[in-house]
């Protein structure tokens, strides 16, 4: 069960999508972010549509995988089609009890599912793509600039990638002492809701004395090392820019471009 | 009364891209009583199997069968089977949560629904069974030494008082003295409950001088289901999955190759000892 979670997994392939600099996808997921919030005409979304499709196909993950992700968003979903549905005034459509659905509504209602689906699928895409280090490298390198205003952006990058490493483990780690209480007779399915939350004590104390033992050993370790910081760390492999990069920047600006020429054909403003 | 695994199989992870068969095809028969050593090289699916046990695992092809009913059955009460069959995890002392040692070993039994008197006489006699010191008894189990805390983590489980006990590496990651302290521990269970016993291990020498039965496990598969002494007869197949036979194997098919007239199915030091002394006088 706690297996499905797959926001933040990465997905192991060759392609070029993985290839790329990690700063090239952040910033594509930034662009195509901004894209969908650019408009609500069906050009915009047919535009986002088209290179949402190219770059799944480029990245060789199995479409089923993507969208295995929305699985845990799907609540979030049906609850924000559903305000903009029977919350929005305008031309009625149907009336029935105290639901009134309009026009408006409903054309509200599909932008907002279409804008969250993607949005959730642009960003899985690029943690799909891309290990939680290349990210951390890249959120670090394309940040580096803060640094001159005295932001931490070292050690935040660096609490960020043992964090997401973290995850994957704890999770496994969940897994494990549950089946163990289970064994123990546990129960944590029947019950009302208070009895159900106790239950969760005798998983929850020994995950917590994990986390916190795994936390020092791993801070032993990087002390062992030398870790000392930002000051004077040099990378194996520094993130350096391909003739790729520069390819996939083009293209996707490129792409906003023309969306929002588009928007300005279209309606006369550019948002 | 037995453990029957009729062909089992099981796949982690279907569908995701990611599958593993880690079971394949395994079947046998545990009588009751029986003290079986599981062995197998890391990820040969040794854990995976015993979960299957008390049905933590569901096969994805296959039946188990415990006292000759199927546990799949969906009117099967598997919280019972739980109680019945006792699996003690792979570093069990990182199950353990309460302020103190007796109230963690009263955990198990009060699942069950026991009154109070009733938890707390199995939790002391399952805490006496481990041979743990009773001055310790109302300390917090965090306090004890390695081989202590899983003591106290296999008295969790004895005190659901299980017809079955399932070990899964109760020995890794202890020293020579943890280590020999838990296997006595195991023995005189044995010798004083008649339970059945399922020892996993990945080391030979540790299981050879206990169990009357071993499983070696390769790849998801049961490869070999025998008697100690058998089993060791195929010790350079065992060398070839990662597995040794116990040093007393070698020396003893060595001698035999030099000429000398002695017993190779001897399993412990003092039957080498002896077989040896006969054959030179
Ligand atoms: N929770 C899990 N998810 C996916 N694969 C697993 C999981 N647990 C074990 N496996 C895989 O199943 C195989 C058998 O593992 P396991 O039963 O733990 O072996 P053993 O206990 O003999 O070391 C291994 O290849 C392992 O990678
Ligand atoms: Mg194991």
């Amino acid at each position: 069960m706690l297996r499905d979670i797959t926001i933040g997994q990465y997905y192991q392939t060759e392609s070029v999508i993985h290839k790329l600099d990690p700063r090239v996808k952040l910033m594509g997921t930034l662009v195509f972010i901004i894209s969908l919030f650019l408009g609500k005409s069906v050009w915009i979304y047919l535009g986002a549509t088209i290179f949402l499709a190219v770059v799944i196909k480029l990245s060789n993950v199995p479409l089923k995988f993507i969208l295995k992700g929305l699985k845990a968003v799907v609540l979030l979903i049906v609850l924000s089609a559903a305000f903009n549905l029977f919350l929005t005034d305008g031309r009625v459509l149907v009336h029935f009890w105290i639901f009134t659905i309009t026009a408006e509504g409903l054309y509200q209602a599909v932008f907002m599912v279409i804008r969250l689906i993607y949005l959730i699928m642009g960003s899985s895409l690029m943690t799909l793509t891309t290990t939680p280090n290349h990210l951390t490298d890249g959120l670090e390198k394309g940040l580096g600039f803060l640094k001159k205003i005295k932001v931490p952006v070292h050690e935040i990058s660096m609490m960020m990638s043992i964090a997401l490493r973290f995850i994957p483990i704890l999770i496994e780690e969940t897994d494990k002492i549950m089946k163990a209480q289970l064994a123990r007779g546990a129960d944590f399915e029947n019950g009302n809701i208070l009895k159900r939350a106790k239950a969760m004590i005798p998983v929850l104390v020994p995950l917590f004395i994990s986390a916190f033992r795994r936390a020092n050993e791993l801070a032993m370790a990087m002390e062992a090392r030398c870790y000392h910081g930002d000051e004077g760390r040099t990378k194996m492999k520094p993130l350096k820019y391909q003739k790729r990069d520069r390819i996939a920047y083009i293209s996707m600006f490129g792409y906003l471009a023309v969306l929002i020429a588009l928007n300005v054909w279209m309606s006369g403003r550019i948002i | 009364m037995s453990i029957i695994a009729d062909h089992i199989n099981y796949t982690y992870e279907i569908g995701t891209g990611f599958e593993r068969q880690a079971i394949k095809d395994i079947s046998f028969v545990i009588e009751d009583g029986e003290f079986i050593g599981l062995i197998g090289h890391t990820g040969s699916g040794k854990s995976t199997l015993i979960q299957h046990l008390n049905g933590l695992v569901k096969a994805t092809s296959g039946t188990v069968y415990y006292n000759g009913q199927d546990i799949y059955d969906k009117d099967y009460d598997l919280k019972t089977l739980r109680s019945k069959v006792g699996l003690v995890f792979q570093y069990p002392e990182h199950q353990l949560f309460e302020t103190d040692i007796f109230k963690d070993v009263c955990f198990g039994p009060k699942n069950l629904g026991l009154p109070k008197m009733e938890v707390e006489l199995r939790a002391f006699e399952a805490l006496r069974m481990v041979g743990l010191e009773e001055n310790l008894y109302y300390q917090s189990p965090f306090d004890l030494s390695g081989g202590q805390k899983r003591r106290v983590a296999i008295a969790g489980v004895l005190a659901m008082k299980p017809e079955v006990l399932i070990l899964d590496e109760p020995t890794a990651g202890l020293d020579p003295k943890g280590r020999d302290d838990i296997l006595e521990c195991l023995r005189y269970l044995k010798e004083e409950t008649g339970m059945t016993i399922i020892l996993v291990s990945h080391s030979m020498e540790d299981v050879a001088k206990y169990v009357n039965r071993i499983m070696v496990m390769n790849d998801g598969v049961l490869m070999y289901d025998d008697t100690p002494k058998n089993i060791f007869t195929h010790y350079r197949e065992l060398e070839e999955i990662g597995l040794a036979a116990p040093q007393v194997t070698y020396i003893m098919n060595d001698l035999k190759n030099a000429g000398f007239d002695v017993n190779t199915g001897a399993i412990t030091v003092d039957e080498a000892v002896e077989s040896i002394m006969a054959s030179v006088r």
